[in-house]
């Protein structure tokens, strides 16, 4: 029963990983770029939604869907002001503006917010039936385990099905070509931040319902561990950012129970190395088969 | 008149790679551009695309100036960029690809052209929903070809449709090139094998490190001494 309440626990903080790592695998998929501000949005998401419900006293929905709009502006505006003036440049040039701003985020924020951690209530919040209950499930895990998998399927037929889905790929794998075929590619990368960054604001609302400390940091440790999901899955991949997200929180949840919590945090990089060794594109990355 | 370059300089960085180029294209013909590897063919093609742009001169299509147009825009104008090295989309299918060949199109006008283009590759047809990556190169030639018709081009350019292909995937590329003509699409042909574009070309042109250096029909390229030395093989 134990080993049941710590394993819906795993795969509730592995679904938020696998909506945060979705984001961070749709940008460097298309722009090949990590975004490492992709963490500290999901923070922003928290504070709008807090915001909203709390100064605002505007109702849960409200709250949720005024976040991402919100994470979905600000994603297009840092990836406009940011990150575009250097496409053409180095990634590694790239790679130190998106820590700086995740920086500059972090500060803005305790600039607006201040420092004290704010108390978050979750939106997600009602009594499940008491067998559910007692094995540990909680409305905001089953919300987390829904939201992530309605996601996922969403995500994945609108990139295989719909035509800017389809653009979105093209451009992935070459953008003179996908520029040939008459794909604005800038526009295209514009939109995958804002979908990124939507989701980004979901995840930070279900973040903060289910772990109420909400700071100007709050991010950062949800992004990095969503970024190796997205690793661990094969960086790029959709379905594999979902499964490495699962992977990681279960992993995270099972190794805090049974061996440590101190190390449990070692642990998951631990996997995340010997994984990467064993197969180097992650779980379900691959390399494209090239003919000359 | 259909495609008009007017004295273009394009530059990498630095090096000065087309210096000074004027050609012309008249609907309904093929036009070719041939020369050695470096003599700037793809870049010239690149910049009548917007992929790359020229410090000076001037392109025009149709009557409308070019320059300043962005390369995703281009295609709206009726040019289609078969690329070298094909450069179709590895991962995605036969059918996709070619969907994504009319992406400026109109939904409506897709089915159609995507029955037309079967018509003339059959091949890609059997292999629709074949992932491109899988696909051996003179099919995926078929399918760069094929996804550059998708946009209904007035102007199709190819750039080394021939490359890395065996000899009788090469005869096959240059009958479907003859069909496309005859069918009334004007050509752009950018080759290396020089023999076979002439034989199929109304004119072309000869460069020479950025520069055109010879210029005349198909049929007088092919009997001049000074090409036959240099291309021809004697």
């Amino acid at each position: 029963m134990v080993f049941f309440t710590y394993l819906i626990s795993g795969i509730s903080l592995g679904s938020v990983y696998a909506i945060i790592a979705l984001g961070y695998t749709m940008v460097y998929g298309i722009a090949k770029m990590l975004n490492f501000a992709h963490g500290d949005v999901i923070m922003v998401g928290g504070y709008i939604c807090y915001i909203a419900l709390n100064s605002l006293g505007l109702p849960a929905i409200v709250a949720v869907i005024l976040a991402m709009i919100v994470c979905t502006v600000l994603g297009v505006v840092i990836e406009g002001l940011a990150y575009k003036p250097l496409r053409q440049a180095g990634s590694l040039a790239v790679l130190i503006t998106a820590i700086g701003v995740s920086y500059f985020l972090q500060n803005a924020a305790q600039l607006i917010w201040g420092a004290t951690p704010k108390n978050f209530t979750s939106v997600v919040h009602f009594s499940l039936p008491a067998g559910l209950m007692s094995v540990g499930l909680s409305s905001e895990a089953l919300i987390t385990v829904l939201a992530c998998i309605v996601i996922m399927i969403a995500l994945t037929t609108f990139v295989n099905r719909s035509k800017l889905g389809k653009a979105m790929r093209a451009c992935s794998e070459d953008k003179g070509a996908a520029q040939l075929m008459g794909i604005n590619v800038n526009r295209t990368i514009s939109m995958t931040f804002a979908i990124g960054s939507a989701l980004a604001a979901i995840a930070g609302v279900l973040l903060c319902s289910s772990y109420p400390v909400l700071q100007p940091t709050t991010g950062s440790m949800p992004g990095i561990k969503a970024f190796t999901a997205a690793v661990f899955g094969g960086i790029g991949s959709i379905p594999g950012a979902f499964i490495g997200g699962l992977l990681l929180g279960i992993i995270e949840s099972l190794a805090k129970a049974y061996i440590s919590t101190t190390l449990a945090n070692s642990i998951v990089f631990a996997v995340l190395i010997i994984i990467l060794l064993v197969k180097p594109t992650g779980l379900l990355g691959k390399y494209a088969p090239e003919k000359v | 008149m259909m495609l008009k370059v007017n004295d273009i300089n394009v530059y990498y960085g630095a090096i000065h790679a087309i210096k000074g180029v004027s050609f012309e294209v008249n609907e309904g013909e093929i036009v070719t551009l041939i020369g050695a590897n470096g003599a700037g063919k793809s870049t010239i093609l690149n910049t009548v695309s917007g992929l790359l742009k020229s410090k000076t001169g001037s392109i025009e299509f149709l009557g409308q100036p070019l320059s300043g147009v962005p390369a995703h825009k281009i295609v709206e104008r009726g040019i289609a960029h078969v690329p070298e090295g094909r450069r179709v989309f590895l991962s995605m299918t036969v059918e996709e690809n070619l969907e994504m060949g009319a992406y400026t199109r109109p939904n409506s006008g897709v089915a159609d052209h995507l029955e037309r283009v079967y018509e003339q590759f059959p091949r890609l047809k059997e292999r629709h929903r074949q992932v491109a990556g899988t696909l051996s190169g003179g099919e995926q030639q078929m399918l760069a070809m094929g996804r550059g018709l998708m946009s209904d081009p007035k102007l199709l350019m190819l750039d080394e449709p021939s490359m890395g292909l065996a000899p009788i995937l090469v005869e096959q590329i240059f009958e479907i090139i003859a069909s496309l003509h005859k069918a009334g699409t004007t050509i752009l042909l950018v080759e290396q094998n020089a023999r076979m574009a002439l034989s199929v070309a109304d004119r072309g042109y000869v460069l020479e490190t950025g520069k055109i250096a010879l210029s005349g029909t198909g049929k007088e390229l092919a009997e001049s001494d000074d090409i036959k030395k240099a291309y021809l093989g004697g």
